[in-house]
């Protein structure tokens, strides 16, 4: 069974021109349906204003959606009383992209890793503590260092720290919108390597979200490309990168910056024009869908 | 590109310190240190690195636009033969937007919210004599037309919000070219873009090149945007070029294990692999190592790398690398 079950999320906002205007309503998301296993890392692809980021902060109701139906476990999580929400959330936990504006700079790291334990009302302060230096480890980070305050670490370390507290409650599926764009290169792949570890150990149903197809491709065994609010392809990540179906997805593959002179490859374009917005994902092949 | 001609843009010894009383001891840090390269007509070079490693000091100092408590300390930088150090600073303002054009990386705060992006791109123009009124309004839609924006002639009249990222990216190409200067200097111009706009971007600076044989200095932290448009690399590490050389050679056969670690460190290699990391954190300018920079953070470090910093050593014609497995010293 699908540990995470989405169908048809739909999220509107409305907008107006100006301040007098009729607003209008734009939809962020649309019919969006996706179902990851359990133990899956699942990747979410778009560029900005895709939609991805809507629809993660919908499933785990920092943002109320629209429309549409969420199952957890099989039990539907839209709609659910505050109260209930609260439990549920030990076991949804998400990593922001930016560590330095996601962390309170008041708390030190450990209190900040701590945190949800207390919320919650997990073990006694000494349980806690030693949780918190196992979490520490986890990521990576010296124990010690569990009494300075955000600004004292580097931004990978930041970054580390913001893993920490999202396991904390070793919840089942976490989410991470980008979590390592805003990272220097060369720490980018410690902190990936962390993710991947923790994944691995603790079998985490991971749903990445990212801008960067190198960087999906390389973690999710499966993926959807997102495009103005829908889905327009999704399936196992070799098969969409080495056969995309889309007209968008192919622009966007040929548009990634490849260090490798010899894996360069020619620019397609697409035309918005050319394909139909409103197209149902059909299946391509097993398991692989677009919306062609 | 190989003719006698000296090269447009030479900078030699480039250095330039940052001065900080943080903690009441006056300490100097070196964010640009002993920097040299140029770049000849119709080339361009990337100058590629992480933050903090002196890139866009490096390109501000060129302008001399190095905001205090910074202050250039040494070097020489030689363009279309003058010494830009020398020169007082009307002459400087000449030379500023009219022979150097410069993109910022964030198109929204480098316009004007309050004026059309044409009387803008008008503007420069006659700021610096190039043309005025109604010649330079049209001369403003020519060039939006240049930058490849689809019915220049209405884009002119809008307003920067009204504008797309993309399409505000190409207005500030489009303004950094307007006094048609032989150099352009580009930090990181498609870093807040889409893959997709991004890719229009690199493709539109290639094609300037091409058709108005534009000198370019593009600062990036992204070696696929190196890989796509660079003729040659520049690689910093702490305030240094630690490796120097024609872009596809540089990418192929990194010899410096810093540029080896950044490339093997990309995903996208082995999909559901761990990622080779390079270990440690970018370091800390006003607490660097008496040897290499790079040492602490080395696979390759053996005895030399901690007792002085390594020269640019060349290793084939056109290559260098600061590194001193390629220094003869005995390991």
């Amino acid at each position: 069974m699908s540990l995470i079950e989405v169908t048809g999320l739909v999220k509107t906002f409305e907008r107006r021109q100006a301040p007098w205007g009729r607003p209008r309503l734009i939809r962020a998301v649309d019919r969006v349906s996706v179902a990851i296993d359990e133990g899956e890392t699942f990747g979410l692809v778009g560029e900005s204003g895709s939609g991805k980021t809507t629809t993660v902060r919908c499933l785990l109701r920092l943002i109320e959606p629209t429309a549409g139906s969420f199952l957890f476990r099989g039990e539907q999580v839209f709609g659910l009383p505050a109260s209930r929400m609260r439990a549920l959330r030990r076991d949804m936990q998400m990593i922001f992209q930016d560590p330095d504006s996601s962390l309170n700079p008041r708390m030190t790291a450990g209190a900040i890793v701590e945190e949800g334990l207390v919320i919650h009302g997990i073990g006694s302060p000494a349980d806690r503590r030693a949780r918190v230096r196992e979490l520490f480890e986890w990521v990576g980070l010296d124990a010690g260092m569990a009494g300075r305050f955000p600004h004292e670490f580097s931004g990978g370390q930041r970054q580390r720290v913001g893993i920490a507290r999202a396991l904390a409650l070793a919840p089942a599926f976490l989410v991470a919108d980008e979590p390592v764009s805003a990272l220097d290169v060369s720490i980018q792949a410690q902190v990936v390597n962390v993710l991947m570890d923790l994944q691995q150990r603790f079998g985490l149903t991971l749903l990445l979200v990212a801008h960067d197809l190198r960087l999906v491709r390389h973690l999710c065994t499966r993926l959807a490309v997102m495009y103005r609010g829908r889905i327009v392809e999704m399936g196992k990540a070799d098969a969409v990168f080495h056969a995309p179906a889309h007209p968008y997805t192919r622009a966007l593959i040929s548009a990634m910056p490849d260090p490798d002179p010899a894996g360069r490859q020619p620019r397609i374009r697409y035309d918005a024009a050319a394909f139909d917005p409103e197209a149902d994902l059909r299946e391509v092949e097993t398991g692989h869908w677009a919306a062609t | 590109m190989n003719d006698d001609r000296p090269p447009l843009l030479e900078v030699r010894g480039l250095t330039t310190e940052f001065v900080s009383q943080r903690t009441g001891v006056r300490r100097a840090v070196r964010a640009v240190d002993g920097v040299s390269f140029e770049i000849a007509r119709g080339e361009i070079l990337a100058l590629a690195g992480e933050s903090g490693s002196g890139k866009s000091v490096t390109a501000l100092s060129i302008l001399r636009l190095v905001p205090p408590p910074g202050r250039i300390v040494s070097g020489s930088i030689r363009f279309e033969g003058r010494d830009l150090l020398a020169l007082d600073e009307r002459d400087l303002r000449r030379v500023r937007g009219a022979r150097i054009g410069f993109v910022f990386q964030e198109p929204m705060t480098a316009l004007n919210p309050v004026f059309t992006v044409g009387d803008q791109i008008a503007e420069a123009l006659e700021v610096h004599g190039v043309a005025r009124g109604a010649a330079a309004r049209a001369r403003a839609v020519e060039l939006l037309d240049t930058v490849r924006i689809p019915e220049p002639a209405r884009r002119a009249r809008d307003f920067p919000h009204q504008l797309s990222g993309g399409m505000r990216q190409r207005v500030l190409i489009a303004a950094a070219m307007a006094c048609r200067p032989p150099l352009v200097m580009a930090d990181e111009p498609t870093t807040a873009l889409d893959a997709t706009i991004q890719a229009d971007i690199l493709d539109l600076l290639v094609a300037m090149r091409r058709e108005h044989g534009l000198s370019l200095l593009l600062i990036t932290h992204d070696l696929g945007i190196v890989a796509r448009v660079a003729d040659r690399v520049a690689v910093m590490y702490a305030g240094r070029i630690v490796e120097t050389g024609p872009a596809p050679g540089v990418l192929a056969s990194p010899r410096h294990p810093y540029t080896r670690g950044l490339l093997a460190s990309l995903p996208g290699q082995e999909p559901g692999t761990r990622l080779k990391a390079i270990p440690g954190a970018v370091p800390d300018l006003a607490a660097l190592p008496p040897g290499c920079a790079f040492a602490p953070r080395c696979p390759d470090r053996f005895e030399a790398c901690d007792g002085s910093r390594p020269d640019a050593y060349v290793v084939s014609p056109g290559r260098t690398a600061r590194c001193f497995l390629h220094g003869g010293a005995a390991r």
